[in-house]
């Protein structure tokens, strides 16, 4: 008992201590206005990093890459430490992987019936980037900038050009399926979604955008940087990634499925 | 570009997707997969071998049914014949015995009536001889009615009620 009550008044006295030395040490002055740092957010015009020294792209480039990475990594360690340990009967952590293909294969099943091979892969790949792609966003790992500045790694889809690059990808994904599917009726088909890439691509941005201004806002104020970034930072970012992870992988199965869809004639 | 669109990096974008989608699907999501797919033909596998079995088993439960059916109407038809051939062999029996029975009687009769004849011919002769007695004794002594004398002889040498 003492022992625990010893614990609690040792982490109680450790965050004190903290909240101390944060505000004793003080802010090191800003770079930036708030006005600039939204504006930066946005079109990214100041907060740019070099790509292996190639090319100056945007923060979200870096996080697409980071993602990538990380989502690839995974994907061998459980190639070579945990796939060739299934057993007919799933243990936790099979059942998790397991549902994990299963929930996209469903239903690229369920809304494509007739053609679903590549549809199943698509949502799979798009939905976990989109799911770990926003989550990465909790790391909060640093980079330098090409000015020398550090910033946080947003989500990469908060940046206009990945969420062009994937609702894009989306909508030729739901053309190829009309194609495959009906050949050269289903290019008409797809094309009278034309409007598909457009809202899919604004949807994602404008979805992860404004949880990325939110959170730089919050951060901006030292005020609020105390216990309200647990709930802005980490609520908003989970409910970003699941329902973004959902919104696009659904309509795109939902799309795909409708015009790949055999043409009956009368 | 407005809102910074950049298209070289929508191209980066692009093939880094390519990338994650290439590499997620050879290195997780076709291995996971298969061995999904794998589990579940394995437990049709299972399924049908089991309702193979039942069916067998049907089959079997049918056969031996078939079979049990059959046997009871073979012993049903021995049964039957059996009770035939005791019958036929009780009505041969039956008639063998009535046709002994018929022969003893027969015979009986034949010996009853050889044994009456037999009496008839003793009584017969016996009559002859005591009217051969009775005609001599009577050629003997005179004045003596023959038919009293004959019945006192029939009635053993008494004097019948009459003399």
């Amino acid at each position: 008992m003492n022992h625990r009550k010893r614990g609690i008044a040792f982490w109680l006295l450790a965050i004190l201590l903290l909240l101390a030395g944060a505000l004793l040490t003080g802010s090191p002055g800003r770079t930036e206005s708030v006005q600039e740092a939204m504006r930066d957010a946005v079109l990214h015009d100041t907060g740019r990093i070099s790509l292996f020294g190639l090319k100056e792209v945007n923060p979200g480039m870096i996080s697409a890459i980071f993602t990538t990475v990380i989502l690839l990594a995974a994907a061998v360690l459980a190639r070579l430490l945990i796939i060739p340990r299934f057993q007919y009967v799933p243990g936790k952590l099979q059942l998790l992987l397991e549902e994990t293909v299963g929930l996209f294969d469903r239903m690229a099943k369920e809304n494509s019936p007739h053609r679903n091979g590549f549809l199943g892969l698509y949502i799979f790949s798009a939905g976990t980037y989109i799911f770990v792609g926003t989550l990465s966003e909790l790391l909060g790992l640093q980079v330098i900038t090409i000015h020398g500045h550090p910033i946080t790694l947003p989500a990469p889809l908060s940046d206009i050009n990945a969420a062009i690059a994937l609702g894009c990808l989306s909508y030729l994904v739901i053309l190829s399926g009309g194609i495959a599917g009906n050949g050269v009726r289903g290019i008409w088909k797809g094309l009278k979604e034309f409007s598909l890439p457009i809202s899919m691509s604004f949807r994602l941005f404008g979805a992860l955008l404004s949880g990325l201004l939110v959170t730089e806002l919050v951060y901006y104020f030292v005020r609020l940087s105390f216990v309200l970034p647990v709930v802005v930072g980490v609520m908003f970012t989970l409910l970003h990634a699941v329902i973004q992870t959902y919104v696009l992988t659904m309509l795109t199965a939902l799309y795909y499925g409708e015009v790949s869809e055999h043409i009956r004639h009368k | 570009m407005p809102l910074n669109i950049d298209w070289q990096q929508i191209l980066l974008h692009w093939m880094n997707l390519a990338i994650l989608a290439g590499g997620l699907y050879f290195l997780f999501y076709k291995p996971v997969r298969q061995f999904m797919e794998k589990r579940e033909a394995h437990y049709q596998q299972l399924d049908r071998q089991a309702e193979e079995k039942l069916e067998q088993a049907g089959q079997m439960k049918a056969a031996a049914e078939a079979k049990l059916a059959a046997v009871e109407d073979e012993a049903h038809e021995v049964r039957a014949k059996a009770q035939a051939a005791a019958q036929q062999a009780a009505g041969a029996q039956l008639e063998q015995a009535g046709k002994q029975a018929k022969q003893i009687v027969d015979k009986a009769r034949a010996e009853a009536e050889q044994h009456r004849e037999r009496a008839l011919r003793e009584s017969q002769r016996e009559l002859r001889e005591l009217a051969a007695q009775a005609a001599r004794k009577l050629a003997s002594t005179p004045g003596t009615d023959p038919f009293d004398y004959f019945l006192d002889l029939t009635e053993g040498g008494e004097k019948h009620e009459g003399s």
